[in-house]
């Protein structure tokens, strides 16, 4: 009997305080929701955060709809999370998922339209790839320059941000816009689109995201590139005088994040859009880093923060329609979580947690490298 | 095109600058304030040793409540009381979330850019939460603006200073206060003893220490007093700027100040005249709809889309960052929190 | 030989009793010290590193809360709350690492948190500077208060450093290990400071490891071994042997043997190198040097005089902007950090925990840091793909070859004692086919176990044919090992000798002027 406890002890012990940090998230939410009601029409309600997660329950989990939108929203979120993952592990804090993320799903449609009509297993594949690419070399940006110049990838992704909204409305209105439409839009993808797997939209996005998660643990456990982006992640000095290039690493982690982050905005695009108007907004962009943050940037944990906060997509707009409160409450619970994780102390206290500390290591990397201008070690003197 | 066109057309461009000048320069300051502010909030933070990435949160929090208090406040109150009260408000909230900031960086020594994205995606949620819940449905409006003062006509009469002084005037009280907090922080930060102890404890907060100076508290003020000035910032937006709210209407703001703050080598100055530089690429952006040019230079502006204008200032950001870092050392504690050993 | 003190029997400055701290790590760092101090006594406190001497003193200065034990000042008990109340007692500290802020000024940095000013904000620099000037007059040594303090020598820092406690008033001066960082010629001028400071009515306590320094300076000598007082002697009743056996508790061979040297082929050589430094100027200016198989080559010198730099341009981690370095014939010049460790070049670096180590992760990790890509630590589709088998063994290996005392491999480095950190370090660059071996600091914070471990490891290979470079600011260190001996002043090699002629004031007066003569 005790042997099961035995063996999930060390999982328990990593996983605790994430755990305990959505609960707290919940709880202290639910006092945000009671102290607001006071200010709307219909006046103050003690019960609303219990109506409220009820319905938001139901939303995510209550029925098999419920349980498809549920990983409908999650693949993104894996691909997302993923992203900004890898790129803590080689001590880069990746926010540009949403631009990288916008400007995926754009060449996805734009790819996918020009195969709208050609067989699904040759559209579908290349508007992918098509959404790949384009998130690479929007990762690649700030990427080579954080490698040759030291600019953070905080300020700089935060920016390719706001400008790709910007020049793909343009994009959108001035060179793809698709004609006999009222609103600005591109033509659909016709047969590009990714097959349903199950129910009205379970499509086969969620299959490649699991792929994706094992083979990005793959990448950072057995492989050497893994060991090379773990090691510049964790200490660069010791990466330059073991004979790696922290310049290469730098650049290539920030151009496969990208990656990642287009084909998160690939598979919406294929899976559920269906063509890219300007207006698109995406909360992958900053859920994705509560889902890495979550999953203490470990691929496995990635996976389930991401079925979690796409359980938290799928349910709000249920809760919003039937208790009225508003969607945004996920985005304060996303904070919360976020503010416990990084005070685990608070949890600590509440929930009386002894399991160590599971430190994310490469954020020292992060924060030290803040406006220090030295380029990563390696580069030209 | 001829050989000559380039140089031709770089001449027109001066001369239109130079003629849009009194139309443009008010429109640089109105957009340099919201960044000067930032800009500063992150100048006297770093200074001290801690990195703000929320700068952007903060503002639109600050932004949000400062509108909030005037909406609700103006009928009973009265526009003045509750634009007033807005502006306390406003900074009463950037100095309660820079007391909050401070706790978690400064006592429980969380990662300080993890800490910041939080205080972003708290205050994203936060404001479009209530601002759904509470002002939409209400279909009311705001306390509306903060009227500028208005210089009397004969001192506007006055050649050459006359309009500089009266432009400056039509700015509004926060624009006007820009300018002397900027200077102010100048002085204070190199000629007082809380400078020199705030530059101490942001390049070497041990040595600090064992001159008897508490880390802790000298790190408090300085990110509560500049998460104020960024609530300041806020206000700005919402009571003196525009008069309303919009979700999410920061749009990067706080960024870009943290970029002024960079380029102007953690100096207030220095990050003022970034400030200037960044609200100059936007007012271009502007000024090129409202007064365009004429002949061959105003087909050549006409002719690149709106969108590219408006994404300058995002892009010059990038441009700029990357030629800057690396020129200038930030202070050498910066980002990193501060731990006494052995104590207990 | 220190003067002569008239011993007064009146209640000391100082007394600690008793005093006890156990650290959360589980360390006693200090067990049960019982310390006094008298008017005008310069006391040494000897002790080998880790011994708890910087323990004790950071009690008494308050940045270490004791456990027990009490502190008496003037023969009344006193409670310490923290640095702040340690300067109000006069207790003054100069630390290890100095605690001076680099860009400020000398002014700024002497009356930071006792600030002259007018109107109890703004600052009056101008009457700063004159304090210090009257101070600094005092205490017979000249300088410049608006210099800033990163452009000082270190010598001069320190000084600034006793100019801070001086002007708060200290009474009893505390300075630990003052002398680590400076040359012969320095370490005798702040002895003369120190002897003028002892005139004036102060109280010194000087830590040390340095037998002789501490036997010309101190009237009084108390010698601590693991966190206990293992004796109190006066210097004139005691000698370097019997100092050194209650440091370590056995009898120590001070001198390692280095035995003969028989040099071979030139396999190192360097000529006209130029390279800068991370700020861009230029620190090695032309440095010719050569280095045989079968023979340690030490380079003294100051540190900041180019050494670092040069061992970067070396072992690739550097460009350098002109000259040449070659290795068995071979230019080096645009070879990686990886081709060069393939031709044969191992590297010990300075600070093991920021660059020969990557603390987080495991002993297996650490040990194939540098080979991680080659077979058979990796193969499959083309050498990608990571073999844990092979890494293990060799971890197991070279954990019982070395001696690394850790209770598992899976453990992470951090966790191992600086001395078996080193030996981690030591170990996997210490490899059969090593032609050439550039060592840095290599028993920096090291207790004497490590220390003799490592000096024996050096010698061995150099009798296996490797040629060694020696970096170290320890002249003695670089005395002991090195079978010639080269001086760096400024960015170029300034002196060369065969280790029978290197004597220490020769050497030393050229690690400081870069001159033979004064």
């Amino acid at each position: 009997m005790k042997d099961w406890r035995a063996r999930l002890a060390p999982t328990w012990s990593k996983a605790s305080v994430p755990v305990y940090s959505i609960v707290l998230a919940f709880a202290v939410a639910a006092v945000v929701v009671i102290v607001s009601s006071a200010f709307t029409e219909t006046g103050f309600d003690p019960l609303l955060p219990f109506a409220a997660y009820a319905r938001l329950l139901a939303g995510s989990f209550g029925s098999g709809n419920a349980i498809a939108n549920t990983l409908v929203s999650a693949a993104p979120l894996m691909f997302g999370g993923l992203a900004v993952g890898l790129g803590l592990k080689a001590g880069l804090f990746n926010i540009g998922v949403a631009g990288q993320f916008l400007v995926g799903a754009f060449a996805a449609a734009v790819a996918g339209a020009s195969f709208a009509t050609a067989p699904t297993i040759v559209g579908m594949p290349l508007a992918m790839l098509a959404g790949a690419l384009a998130g690479g070399a929007y990762g690649f940006i700030p990427g080579y320059l954080k490698a040759r110049t030291g600019a953070h990838e905080v300020v700089t992704t935060i920016m390719l941000n706001n400008a790709a909204a910007l020049l793909l409305t343009w994009a959108v209105n001035d060179l793809v816009r698709a004609p006999g439409f009222s609103f600005p839009r591109t033509a659909d993808i016709g047969q590009s689109a990714l097959p349903i797997l199950a129910g009205r939209n379970l499509h086969l996005g969620i299959v490649f995201a699991v792929a994706a998660i094992f083979v990005i643990r793959w990448i950072l456990d057995r492989t050497v590139l893994g060991f090379e982006i773990r090691t510049v992640g964790t200490n660069p000095n010791a990466a330059r005088y073991a004979g790696m290039r922290p310049i290469f690493i730098t650049a290539l982690t920030m151009t496969i994040s990208g990656l990642l982050a287009g084909l998160a905005g690939a598979i919406q695009m294929l899976g559920v859009i269906g063509f890219y108007a300007p207006g698109i907004t995406a909360s992958v962009g900053f859920d994705s880093i509560a889902v890495a943050l979550l999953g203490r940037s470990d691929p496995i944990g990635i996976l389930f923060a991401a079925l979690l906060f796409g359980a938290f997509r799928a349910g709000a707009p249920l809760m919003q329609i039937e208790t009225s409160v508003p969607i945004e409450v996920i985005d304060i619970i996303q904070a919360l979580v976020i503010l416990f994780l990084a005070a685990d102390l608070i949890v600590r206290k509440v929930f009386r947690v002894r399991a160590p500390k599971v430190e994310i290591t490469e954020m020292a990397t992060v924060t030290g490298s803040w406006g220090t201008g030295t380029p990563p070690p390696g580069s030209a003197r | 095109m001829d050989l000559l066109a380039v140089p031709r057309l770089i001449w027109e461009f001066l001369v239109y600058l130079f003629t849009v000048m009194p139309d443009l320069l008010p429109i640089i300051l109105s957009l340099a304030t919201p960044l000067a502010l930032g800009a500063l909030c992150g100048v006297l933070g770093e200074r001290s040793g801690v990195v703000n990435i929320g700068i952007e949160g903060i503002m639109l929090m600050a932004a949000f409540f400062g509108y909030l208090t005037g909406f609700a406040l103006h009928e009973p109150l009265g526009t003045g009381v509750a634009l007033a009260l807005g502006i306390v408000i406003a900074v009463a909230t950037g100095a309660l979330l820079g007391l909050l900031y401070a706790w978690l960086t400064v006592t429980v020594r969380a990662d300080q850019i993890i800490a910041g994205t939080m205080m972003n995606i708290a205050a994203f949620g936060m404001t479009g939460y209530l601002n759904r819940l509470v002002i939409t449905p209400s279909g009311r409006g705001g306390a509306g603006v903060i009227p500028p003062f208005h210089l009397p006509d004969q001192l506007a009469a006055i050649p050459f200073l006359g309009p500089i002084l009266a432009m400056f005037f039509d700015q509004g009280p926060i624009a006007m206060s820009v300018i002397v907090l900027v200077l102010v922080s100048q002085f204070a930060l190199f000629r007082t003893r809380w400078g020199l102890r705030t530059r101490a404890v942001g390049e070497h907060p041990k040595a600090a220490d064992t001159v008897g100076i508490n880390v802790f508290r000298q790190r408090y003020m300085n990110v509560i007093i500049g998460c104020a000035i960024a609530g300041l910032a806020g206000a700005y937006l919402t009571l003196e700027s525009t008069g309303s709210f919009q979700n999410g209407m920061t749009n990067g703001r706080g960024f870009i100040a943290l970029a002024a703050v960079i380029f102007g080598r953690w100096t207030p100055v220095g990050a003022f005249l970034g400030a200037l530089l960044f609200g100059t690429a936007t007012a271009f952006g502007i000024i090129v709809n409202v007064r365009p040019a004429d002949g061959d230079l105003g087909a050549l502006m006409k002719s690149i889309p709106t969108f590219w204008y408006a994404a300058l200032p995002y892009l010059i950001t990038v441009v700029i960052l990357a030629g800057v870092v690396g020129r200038s050392t930030p202070p050498a504690a910066d980002g990193i929190p501060y731990a006494k050993e052995g104590k207990g | 030989m220190s003067d002569e003190v008239v011993t007064s029997h009146k209640t000391p400055v100082l007394e600690m009793r008793d005093v006890s701290k156990r650290f959360p790590t589980g360390t006693l760092a200090s067990d049960a010290i019982d310390l006094d101090l008298g008017e005008r006594e310069i006391h040494a406190l000897l002790g080998e590193n880790g011994a708890g001497k910087s323990t004790l003193m950071n009690i008494l200065y308050g940045l270490v809360e004791p456990d027990s034990g009490e502190i008496r000042i003037d023969g009344a008990t006193v409670t310490i709350q923290g640095p702040a109340d340690a300067i109000a007692r006069g207790i003054g500290m100069v630390h290890q690492h100095f605690m001076l802020v680099p860009v400020l000024s000398v002014a700024e940095n002497v009356v930071l948190g006792q600030e002259i000013t007018r109107g109890g904000q703004i600052l009056d620099l101008g009457a700063a500077e004159r304090r210090i000037h009257d101070l600094a007059e005092r205490l017979g040594f000249k300088i410049d208060p608006h210099a800033r303090v990163d452009q000082l020598s270190l010598g001069q820092q320190q000084r600034v450093e006793i100019l801070k406690a001086i002007y708060r008033g200290a009474r009893i001066l505390v300075l630990d290990e003052p002398t680590a960082v400076l040359t012969p010629q320095e370490t005798r001028e702040i002895f003369g400071v120190l002897r003028r400071l002892r005139e004036d009515g102060t109280s010194i306590i000087f830590i040390s490891h340095k037998l002789d320094e501490v036997l010309e300076i101190a009237d009084r000598i108390t010698v601590i071994r693991r966190g206990k007082v293992v004796g109190s002697r006066k210097p004139a009743e005691t000698n370097e042997s019997e100092l050194a056996e209650l440091m370590v508790g056995r009898a120590v061979s001070l001198r390692v043997d280095r035995g003969q040297s028989r040099p071979g082929e030139v396999v190192l050589e360097i000529a006209g190198l130029r390279a800068t430094d991370d700020r861009r100027r230029e620190v090695c200016r032309g440095v010719d040097l050569t280095v045989r198989a079968g023979e340690i080559v030490g380079i003294a010198g100051v540190g900041g005089n180019g050494q670092d730099e040069l061992v970067e341009c070396i072992v690739g981690m550097r460009k350098p902007i002109g000259g040449t370095i070659g290795i068995a014939g071979r230019d080096l010049t645009h070879l990686n950090v990886d081709a060069r460790r393939d031709l044969g070049i191992a590297y010990v670096p300075a600070d093991r925990q920021r660059f020969g180590l990557v603390l987080p992760f495991r002993l297996p990790d650490n040990f194939v840091l540098t080979r991680y890509a080659e077979a058979p630590y990796a193969a499959g589709f083309g050498g990608f793909v990571r073999q844990d088998r092979p890494i293990r063994e060799e971890a197991s290996r070279l954990v019982k070859e070395f001696d690394v005392r850790t209770p598992s491999v899976d453990v992470t480095a951090a966790t191992l004692s600086g001395g078996n950190q080193q030996k981690v370090v030591v170990a996997r660059e210490f490899r059969h086919d090593l032609k050439v071996l550039i060592i840095d600091q290599p028993t920096r914070g090291l207790d004497v176990g490590s220390v003799e471990f490592i000096h024996k490891q050096v010698i061995e290979r150099r009798n296996a044919g490797v040629a060694v470079l020696l970096v170290s600011a320890e002249l003695d260190e670089v005395l002991d090992l090195s079978d010639r001996v080269l001086v760096m002043f400024r960015g170029q090699i300034v002196g060369s000798f065969a280790a029978a002629e290197a004597q220490r004031e020769k050497v030393g007066l050229l690690m400081a002027t870069g001159q033979a003569r004064a």
